[in-house]
C-alpha cells in the first residue's frame, strides 16, 4: 500500500493528494467508476434506469433486515437483500402483466418504507443518515481490496455475458431463437448491478448511486455510434467526473458524491449539445 | 388428416397441438415443409400462425411430433432453425452498428472490446450474401425496414439452417425494399439446401412466389399449390371472397 501511496504522491502533485484518505478515495474512484460506467451502458440500453434507482433504495431495507436478523455486517446484509430484490423485480417484470415501471415503483416505495420503518425506530435514524449521502473519504485499504476483486469478477462475467445481453436488449424473442437463455442472462445482469450498487453505496450514498450508474452511460450514448464507443465514452466520462469531482470537492469543501454527480450531469449536457450539433 | 410419405427431405409436423390456459391455440396441425421449397402459411389474425412458428422454434410446449426426415423417411437427428422476426422492437437510439449486432450473434468475444479481423471478415461475408455489406458501419437504429429485414435474414442464415422461418417479413417495407428482400430470399432458396416457411398476409405475393400454401385456422383448413388453396371453399370462408375474385382485382 505504501508503494502505491508514494506513486500516487509523485504523479498527483496537488495538495489534496498529500493525504492518505484522499489517496484511498482516488483509488476507490479509479476502481468504482469504470465498473459502474460499463454496467451503466447496458442498464441504459435495457431501459433499466428506474430499476437501478429502486435497487439503490433497497439498501435501506437490507441494512434494516440485517439488524433484525442480527447480521453483524451491513454490507453482507445489503448484498443478500439487494440480490434477492433484484431477482424478484426481474422475474415479476418477465412474467407479470403490469407495466415495468409500475412494478418497479411498487418495489421501490415498499423498500424505502420498510427500511425507514426499521432504521428509524425510536428516532435513531441519524445514525444511518450517512448512508443517504455516502462518504467516499471513509474508504479503507481493505475496502479497496474488495473493490478490486469485485471489479475483476464483474469484468469476467461482463465479458462472458455481454453479447447475449446485447442480443436480448435488441429483441428477446430473436435472442431466444439463437439459443440465448434470456431469463438467466437478465438475472445474471441484475445480480451484477446489485453487487456493484451495494458495494458503492456506502461511499456514494443511496440518493446519488443511480446517477453514477446512469449519467455517464447516458452521456456516452449521445456521442457514441457503436457498442465499443459507448463503453469507451461511458468509462471515460465516469472516470473524468469521478476524479475531477473528488478533487474539486476537496478544494471547495463540498460533498464528494454530489460534486461527482454534478460533473457527470455537465458531461451529459455537453453530450446533448454535441448530439444536436451533429444532427 | 395423415399425410402420405413423399420422396423429398422435409420437416414433418404430425398432429401438433398447443393449449394454453384451457384455450386451444392449435389443434392437430399436420403438414410437410419441404427442402428447396417456399411454403407459405396464410390465415386470419389469431389463426395460430405465430404459435405454430414458436412451436417449430422450440419456444413453447406442444403435443405431437416434429421430425426432420430425409428422402427415405429416415430421421435426421438435428433440426437447425433460422428465424426472421416480423420486426424488431428495439430502442433505435442504441449505439450499436450493424457490424456489432451481427458480430454479437456470431462470437463470444464481447463486442464492446471491438470486432477482430477474422470476425470482421466473416460479418462482411455474411452481409454481402444479402447485399447489405454497405450497412456494416451504420447504426442498427438507422436502417430502413427493408435493410433491417435483410440484416435479420443474413443472421438467420448463419449458421446455415435446415429450416428458415420468416414471420411476416415483408409487412411495413417499402416497394423497393420488398423487391430486394424477395430477390435475396429466392436467391438463397436456389443456392442453399433448406426448407423455408414464411407467414404472409400479402396474397398477391403468395400467388406469385409460394411453392406450397397452407391455410391455417387452429388446424389446417386447406393445403396445396396457391391455385388449389385459393380456389378452395375454405379459402372463401376465411377471407370472405374467392381466389378468382382476388385475381380479377
Amino acid at each position: 500500500m505504501d508503494t502505491i501511496y508514494s506513486v500516487l504522491g509523485a504523479i498527483l502533485p496537488f495538495e489534496a493528494y498529500q493525504f492518505n484518505f484522499m489517496r484511498n478515495a482516488f483509488l476507490a474512484i479509479l476502481l468504482l467508476t469504470p465498473l459502474l460506467g460499463l454496467l451503466g451502458t447496458m442498464a441504459v440500453n435495457h431501459q433499466m434506469a428506474f430499476f437501478s434507482d429502486a435497487l439503490g433504495h433497497s439498501a435501506l431495507t437490507g441494512i434494516g433486515l440485517g439488524i433484525i436478523f442480527g447480521l453483524g455486517n451491513d454490507l453482507v446484509a445489503m448484498l443478500i437483500f439487494g440480490i434477492i430484490w433484484a431477482i424478484l423485480i426481474c422475474l415479476i417484470r418477465q412474467f407479470g402483466s403490469a407495466s415495468a415501471d409500475t412494478v418497479i415503483s411498487v418495489f421501490s416505495s415498499t423498500s424505502v418504507a420498510a427500511g425507514l420503518l426499521i432504521l428509524a425506530r425510536g428516532g435513531k435514524f441519524a445514525k444511518y443518515s450517512s448512508l443517504l449521502i455516502g462518504d467516499i473519504l471513509a474508504v479503507t485499504p481493505g475496502d479497496l481490496f474488495w473493490l478490486l476483486i469485485a471489479l475483476i469478477c464483474t469484468l469476467v462475467f461482463w465479458a462472458l455475458l455481454y453479447n447475449s445481453l446485447l442480443l436480448t436488449s435488441v429483441d428477446s424473442f430473436l435472442a431466444r431463437s439463437r439459443g440465448v437463455k434470456t431469463i438467466l442472462v437478465e438475472i445474471a445482469f441484475v445480480v451484477m448491478v446489485a453487487v456493484a450498487v451495494m458495494l458503492s453505496i456506502r461511499w456514494v450514498g443511496v440518493m446519488l448511486i443511480n446517477a453514477l450508474l446512469i449519467l455517464p452511460a447516458a452521456a456516452g450514448r449521445n456521442i457514441a455510434r457503436s457498442a465499443r464507443q459507448h463503453a469507451a465514452w461511458s468509462v471515460a466520462i465516469a472516470l473524468f467526473s469521478g476524479l475531477v469531482g473528488l478533487t474539486l470537492s476537496y478544494y471547495l469543501d463540498t460533498s464528494a458524491g454530489a460534486s461527482i454527480v454534478l460533473i457527470s450531469a455537465m458531461c451529459y449536457a455537453v453530450s446533448l449539445a454535441v448530439r444536436s450539433i451533429r444532427k | 388428416m395423415p399425410l402420405h410419405h413423399c420422396e423429398l427431405c422435409h420437416i414433418d409436423l404430425d398432429r401438433i397441438s398447443v393449449r394454453r390456459g384451457g384455450q386451444i391455440l392449435l389443434q392437430d396441425v399436420s403438414m410437410h415443409i419441404h427442402c428447396g421449397q417456399l411454403t407459405v402459411l396464410i390465415g386470419q389474425n389469431g389463426a395460430g400462425k405465430t404459435t405454430l412458428i414458436r412451436a417449430l422454434l422450440g419456444q413453447l410446449r406442444y403435443s405431437g411430433l416434429i421430425r426432420h426426415v430425409d428422402g427415405r423417411g429416415l430421421n435426421i437427428p438435428h433440426l437447425r432453425t433460422g428465424y426472421v422476426p416480423q420486426h424488431l422492437q428495439f430502442d433505435r437510439e442504441m449505439p450499436l452498428t450493424v457490424r456489432d449486432f451481427v458480430a454479437a450473434s456470431l462470437t463470444k468475444r464481447p463486442v464492446w472490446t471491438g470486432v477482430g479481423k477474422k470476425v470482421r471478415a466473416q460479418v462482411n461475408e455474411i452481409l454481402s450474401a444479402v447485399n447489405a455489406e454497405s450497412l456494416a458501419d451504420q447504426p442498427l437504429g438507422r436502417c430502413s425496414g427493408g435493410e433491417l429485414q435483410r440484416v435479420l435474414l443474413a443472421l438467420a442464415m448463419n449458421p446455415p439452417p435446415d429450416l428458415l422461418v420468416l414471420d411476416e417479413p415483408v409487412s411495413g417495407i417499402d416497394r423497393n425494399g420488398l423487391k430486394m428482400f424477395l430477390e435475396t430470399l429466392l436467391d438463397l432458396k436456389k443456392t442453399h439446401h433448406m426448407a423455408i416457411l414464411l407467414v404472409s398476409h400479402d396474397l398477391r405475393f403468395v400467388r406469385e412466389y409460394a411453392d406450397h400454401v397452407v391455410l391455417l385456422d387452429k388446424s389446417v383448413l386447406a393445403q396445396g399449390s396457391a391455385a388449389e388453396v385459393f380456389a378452395s371453399p375454405e379459402f372463401s370462408a376465411v377471407f370472405g371472397y374467392s381466389g378468382e375474385e382476388e385475381e380479377a382485382e
